[in-house]
């Protein structure tokens, strides 16, 4: 045997595995994490995609965890966010989108229900940083400062902690004990709250108090005026002051029984209800453009219609006569702008309250030198939510943004994020953002037809009557439910898919939570894993031939 | 009303159970191509084209059986893309025990196999016989049609990608009507195939009156391994037959096969359905209804009937035709829930 064989005569045989058909290939598959629309959305940077697939397991602690990352509010948030998540979400063009918010407020409830507080390990950093306003924006500062690792002290002015959350937006959106039970859960990681101590000199602040940082976030809440000619007027309120003293214990106003609230947003539709609520008959609300292009929320109005509230639509209020209110008709001309039509009618109530929009209260930031105001009292602030003072920041309502609970929240951990990184006399570089996952990136004949499961709501008379919560949460099972309805747009939720449709068998599973590996020893680079991976979190990219 | 389980109440939708496995489902509802220790009848560096049905097709049907008969069993393979694409000497993808003879006889081999083993008294190794559809509905009919007589304990698939794909792409008795192949150009009064020829063999296989007769698709791999399954339950003559796209011969995108799998079934070209002893005894409903045209246009071989003649004007008989065959599966086979809407073509 010494004697090679002669070819092709009894060859043992050979295993394929020698045929490395990777060659072949022309386009290499590669996995990637595209960026949910959701979390693009989404103003206070949530990580929803990832905190929806832990939930997906029942594992609603991991995914509470991952929330606070980001929010350090579920309970609230989950309540009063315009969920701008829900309007990206690609589900929406599948069926509808997935009630992100509702396993949010879940998962708020569960993290109360549980005891549950924030991970976090941060050495202490030997800083000290004073934010100004015990608002969301505040809030969310002084969270994130405290899991960074510094020391922090809010002074709010006024006699309790949570801004416009408790002054602005009424409890039957939000029962101030979750909101009390979030602020506090903020305070008890070591956060100095000083109440009714409003802050007048920031120069001082960093001068005798030795503050290494500023963040001043005290928000909107002048109401802007209107002049309109009146005899004898009848009342007039303006709603921030009328909402804020429903919190504050003051006497209920005496409203009569008919109300004009005046203006469109979100703050007349809460106003016009609570006026329901405080048993107005006829609560009103005149606002100068239609439906369309009303800054209020579409549900908000719905919710309110159907609470009794009646809206007049492009109407200006002109004239006041005691308790006659004349209005002229008006109508949306090309430019999207109400003109006056010179047709009027008249419209009878015992008060007026003006729910015209806020300005920002930052006289005492005039005197700090290097700071920009604008007209309207907001703020300029760079890249960094610095002002012109070297660590003087700024957030929230009183600088230039929309104004919302959410971008608050943002805007402190954005605040926090730059602060820290100035603090260590770095500059926070944000990571670069994922191509977006696009609905046209998924493989939706995968996923099974779900429509969102709906809040029970409170029946309308106890709505008419009372501020109990409108909207109730979910239930264990359909918070599993509604989580699992998430695409998981662009990121591997470990559906095997690629690993099953391999013709070359060139998918190698690594096991749960370790997801795949491409063989490209033999894939040939038919594209069938990214065509058929439901998620989109697989990409087709040229070789260098 | 009885109290709805928890399963009812918490379903998958996330991914339903359309996907291959998904963390989410419980072990025993993912499927055998999800599983970590699947058999890979199939392995790597075969010479199978890019996105390749047939390969992809086997390996489900064959890990299938694999895992129903805990390994025990033997396959018999007639000549085809698949008997070539796995075995160039000296190398063999295959990593089951594997027979090849010729062309025509890969159903009296098996026959031989499972006679000899019974004799042998080793009647717990199960046989499969396997083909294209050139081996099975034209080269290897008579002897099929013997074993389907006979009644001999052997599970025949059929991998059917309408054609013979291997020596070049000419048509076969399962080529569909219109379909251009390299010897029915699409040319002249009829282009393609013309209508009225060709066989259904999961039909005549039923007319003999086996145990079991399905047809199964590579896009819905649930489906298929659950075919698979129940086949391996009965014993005697049992037929599969599996559509498997074939990206060289229609003229498709290689990342498009299952794609196509699906579009077919969902446009009710190709019914799935089971029967047993000669009666049909389920069909798979249709779950989003297509019209044939966004099948057929995925596929060069069908080109000619999108285009317009000299005319200016689209012709669409060949397309109505094909429609109405796919309307006729629909009645035939029930495929329509209830909830879909009639008449999308």
């Amino acid at each position: 045997m010494d004697q090679p064989l002669p070819f092709a005569v009894t060859l043992d045989p050979g295993s394929s595995l020698a045929n490395q058909t990777g060659t072949w290939r022309t386009e290499r598959p590669r996995y990637l994490d595209r960026l949910p629309p959701c979390n693009d959305a989404c103003p206070a940077g949530e990580n929803i995609q990832q905190w929806l697939y832990h939930a997906e397991e029942g594992d609603y602690f991991t995914a509470w965890q991952k929330l606070m990352e980001d929010n350090p509010l579920p309970g609230v948030m989950g309540r009063v966010c315009y969920h701008p998540c829900e309007d990206a979400c690609n589900r929406a063009q599948l069926d509808e989108a997935v009630g992100i918010h509702a396993v949010e407020r879940f998962l708020g409830r569960q993290a109360w229900k549980n005891g549950w507080t924030p991970a976090f390990a941060a050495e202490p950093s030997g800083k000290r940083v004073l934010v100004v306003g015990a608002g969301p924006s505040g809030l969310a500062a002084a969270y994130h400062l405290t899991r960074l690792g510094h020391a922090v002290t809010i002074r709010e002015a006024g006699p309790m902690a949570g801004g416009m959350m408790r002054f602005g937006i009424p409890k039957y959106r939000l029962p101030r004990e979750v909101l009390d039970y979030e602020i506090q859960r903020i305070l008890d990681m070591g956060v100095t709250l000083e109440l009714n101590s409003k802050v007048e000199d920031i120069e001082a602040a960093f001068r005798n108090e030795g503050f290494d940082a500023i963040f001043v976030a005290v928000g909107a809440h002048l109401a802007k005026r209107i002049d309109i000619p009146a005899n004898a007027a009848a009342g007039i309120l303006d709603a921030v002051s009328l909402l804020r003293d429903m919190e504050t214990g003051a006497e209920p106003p005496q409203l009569g029984r008919r109300v004009i609230v005046y203006g469109g947003g979100n703050t007349a539709m809460d106003v016009a209800r609570t006026a329901k609520r405080l048993g107005v008959d006829e609560p009103m609300i005149v606002y100068r453009r239609s439906r369309e292009e009303m800054p209020a929320h579409d549900f908000e109005a719905a919710e309110a219609e159907e609470e009794g509230v009646m809206i007049h639509w492009l109407r200006t209020i002109k004239q006041i006569d005691a308790t006659t209110f004349t209005v002229e008709k008006m109508e949306i001309d090309a430019s999207g702008r109400p003109q006056p039509t010179g047709a009027f009618e008249t419209l009878e109530a015992d008060t007026l309250i003006l729910a015209l929009g806020q300005d920002a209260d930052t006289a005492f930031l005039e005197r700090v030198e290097g700071v920009e105001l604008a007209g309207d009292g907001t703020v300029s602030v760079n890249g960094q939510m610095m002002t012109g003072r070297e660590g003087l920041f700024a957030g929230g309502d009183m600088v230039p943004s929309e104004r919302t609970v959410t971008v608050a929240v943002g805007h402190g951990k954005k605040a926090a994020r730059h602060i820290d990184a100035w603090l260590r006399g770095e500059s926070y570089e944000k990571p670069e953002k994922h191509e977006i996952a696009a609905f046209d990136r998924l493989n939706t004949w995968y996923y099974d037809d779900a429509p969102q499961t709906v809040q029970p709501a409170l029946d309308l008379v106890r709505r008419q009557s009372g501020f109990e919560e409108v909207q109730r949460g979910l239930t264990d099972d359909n918070a599993l439910f509604e989580a699992r309805r998430c695409l998981s747009c662009g990121n591997c939720f470990e559906c095997d898919n690629c690993y099953g449709i391999c013709p070359d068998n060139a998918v190698e599973k690594l096991g749960p939570g370790n997801g795949f590996e491409f063989k490209y020893d033999y894939c040939k680079g038919c594209g069938m894993c990214a065509a058929e991976c439901p998620s989109g979190a697989i990409k087709m990219e040229p070789e260098d031939i | 009303m009885t109290e709805p389980t928890t399963r009812q109440r918490i379903r998958f939708y996330q991914t339903g159970t359309h996907t291959v496995g998904n963390r989410l489902l419980d072990e025993t509802k993912r499927t055998v191509q999800a599983s970590m220790a699947r058999a890979n009848a199939i392995t790597s560096g075969h010479r199978a084209c890019q996105g390749c049905g047939e390969a992809l097709g086997a390996r489900y049907a064959l890990d299938s059986v694999m895992r129903a008969t805990d390994g025990q069993m033997v396959a018999i393979n007639a000549t085809g893309c698949l008997e070539v694409f796995t075995t160039p000497y000296p190398e063999t993808s295959w990593q089951i025990p594997w027979l090849h003879s010729l062309f025509g006889n890969a159903p009296a081999v098996a026959t031989g196999v499972a006679a000899a083993l019974r004799v042998k008294g080793r009647d717990g190794v199960r046989v499969i016989a396997q083909g294209g559809d050139g081996g099975t509905t034209d080269i290897g009919f008579g002897c099929l049609s013997g074993m389907f007589e006979r009644n001999d304990d052997v599970l025949y698939i059929c991998y059917d990608n309408e054609g013979y794909m291997n020596t070049g792409v000419q048509r076969s008795s399962a080529t569909p009507p219109t379909a251009r192949t390299a010897t029915t150009p699409a040319l002249g009064e009829q282009p393609g195939n013309v209508f009225g020829t060709g066989k259904n063999l999961p039909l005549i296989a039923m007319a003999h009156n086996i145990p079991y007769v399905a047809t199964a698709s590579v896009a819905d791999l649930h489906d298929l391994e659950a075919k698979v399954s129940k086949a391996m339950s009965f014993r005697g003559a049992r037929y599969i037959h599996i559509m498997v796209p074939c990206p060289l011969g229609w003229g498709s995108a290689a990342d498009a096969t299952i794609r196509i799998a699906r579009m077919a079934v969902e446009s009710g070209f190709f019914p799935l359905f089971e029967a047993e002893y000669g009666e049909i005894t389920a069909s798979n409903k249709i779950r989003r209804r297509v019209p044939v045209s966004e099948y057929l246009k995925l596929q060069r071989r069908f080109a000619h009937l999108f285009k317009k003649g000299p005319d200016g004007e689209e012709d669409t008989e060949g397309l109505d035709r094909l429609q109405k065959m796919a309307d006729a599966n629909i009645a035939r086979f029930n495929l329509l829930d209830d909830g879909i809407a009639q008449g999308t073509s």
